[in-house]
């Protein structure tokens, strides 16, 4: 999923590095408001936990496999700032420690996964609840929606940069239908299983699901659990 | 994408390479892939220059590329994407003669930027492979440290790090639980038992990260870091 070194010319890898840098200061900021001291452990352990997840592979068919990407899974468990932080560590640390994703295509992986896929996998996740009735049982299916609306918006912003800074002579039109296409069908799948993970979590630990703050279980008896809850 | 993400990449050794300092390394291999990246894809011979480079250091470095060849792997999806190119790019085409008497008809340019995206690609995964072989993680997060990277960064990096092996091996575990009770956990029809495992594995990283966080405050963590003891 990563995107390594000469996919995008050096201005785009240099302008993204520079979108991605703003990006990770401002989460740092947030996220210690947030956690105080407790951030780097916290951060640390969360980073651990998501790159353990990706480690799980599912067959896509055609001999190949996708894994979980984890951003809106990240938001809705941790918040947005905490997530972005955890992502961009997971991305940091695949780049310089283990040779996944190019060092100067960082800035694009940060930009793409951490910053545009979780700000919109997060939004939509806050625009479902609105949606949905206010209870407890409302946050997996929100955080359903918000993964799957956020790996096909991902693929689509590297469509944007790959028709301004990519380096092969394609379509816009036909790289668009074939990331948004395909990506769409990750989603699905990244959909089902963070909506599954959050069911579960919400059902064991809700006090640490960050995007059920102020949400109340439905006190009416008789009421059927979410699958997976 | 489909390669696992192996993280034990780094090769014991006591040569130059390994003993440079781990800040000018990492600028070294920014300023590499930079280069390459920068490189006109028309100056084919230049590339063939850029290996000879790498292969230079892997030599200095006493690294064999037995060791360096299994581990790129992680680029093969890529290598896929780069191989489509050629049919589906713009431009004028040319024709292939195939073995086996056929022809294939493919894009020129598409052809040209084929051979971009795997050539840079792939030096770029070398080289990335070279720092993380020759480089202890202590040393890459000390580079990153005098590099003047954000200390609280660093930190959650050197925690992560720490305990990616202790997170893994968890999840190791229940998967080997699952198996044991006859579920496959890649199949999507026994995805909610691993939501489940990875729910439960969230929380226990959380509270892990809760005592961390006690145990540290009671030695005395005032939100900086000791010099990191190797």
């Amino acid at each position: 999923m990563h995107v390594p070194d000469g996919f995008l010319d050096a201005p785009t890898s240099v302008a993204t590095g520079v979108v991605a840098a703003v990006g990770v200061g401002v989460a740092l900021r947030r996220a210690r408001a947030e956690l105080d001291d407790r951030t780097a452990p916290m951060a640390g352990l969360v980073a651990a936990f998501v790159f353990a997840g990706q480690m799980i592979n599912f067959p896509v068919g055609a001999g190949t496999s996708g894994h979980l990407l984890g951003g809106a899974l990240a938001a809705v468990l941790v918040g947005p700032w905490t997530g972005a932080l955890c992502i961009s560590v997971v991305l940091l640390v695949q780049a310089l420690f283990m040779a996944d994703g190019g060092l100067t295509a960082l800035g694009t992986n940060i930009t793409l996964m951490a910053v545009v896929g979780l700000v919109v996998g997060y939004a939509v996740f806050k625009l479902a609840l609105m949606v949905l009735p206010r209870r407890i049982e409302s946050v997996p299916a929100a955080a359903a929606v918000g993964a799957l609306v956020s790996v096909p918006a991902a693929a689509a912003f590297f469509t944007l940069l790959f028709a301004i800074g990519g380096t092969a002579d394609v379509a816009t039109g036909k790289v668009l239908a074939a990331m948004v296409g395909w990506h769409v069908v990750i989603g699905l799948g990244e959909a089902v299983v963070t909506g599954l993970v959050v069911g579960a979590v919400v059902a064991s630990r809700p006090d640490l699901v960050h995007g059920a703050r102020g949400l109340r279980s439905a006190r009416r008896p008789l009421v059927t659990q979410e699958a997976g809850a | 994408m489909g390669a696992g993400h192996g993280h034990r990449l780094h090769f014991h050794g006591h040569s130059v390479v390994h003993r440079a300092p781990a800040h000018l390394k990492i600028l070294g291999l920014l300023g590499f892939a930079l280069v390459v990246v920068a490189t006109p894809r028309e100056w084919y011979p230049v590339f063939g220059g850029y290996l000879l480079v790498l292969l230079g250091v892997l030599a200095l470095a006493r690294v064999p590329l037995g060791y360096v060849l299994p581990r790129m792997v992680i680029e093969v999806p890529f290598l896929l994407f780069a191989a489509l190119i050629p049919f589906v790019a713009e431009g004028p085409r040319v024709a292939l003669s195939m073995p086996g008497g056929w022809e294939l008809t493919v894009s020129e340019s598409g052809l040209v930027a084929a051979w971009g995206l795997a050539v840079k690609g792939t030096l770029g995964v070398l080289a990335s492979l070279t720092l993380a072989a020759t480089t202890e993680p202590a040393d890459v997060l000390q580079g990153l440290q005098r590099l003047r990277f954000p200390d609280l960064l660093v930190q959650i990096m050197s925690f992560m790090i720490r305990y990616l092996d202790v997170v893994t091996a968890d999840l190791g575990r229940m998967i080997t639980a699952m198996r044991s009770r006859g579920v496959d956990p890649r199949s999507p029809r026994h995805w909610p038992a691993l939501a489940r495992t990875l729910g439960a594995l969230f929380v226990r990283s959380y509270e892990r990260g809760e005592r961390v966080h006690l145990a540290m405050l009671s030695r005395g963590y005032d939100g900086r870091l000791p010099e990191q003891a190797r």
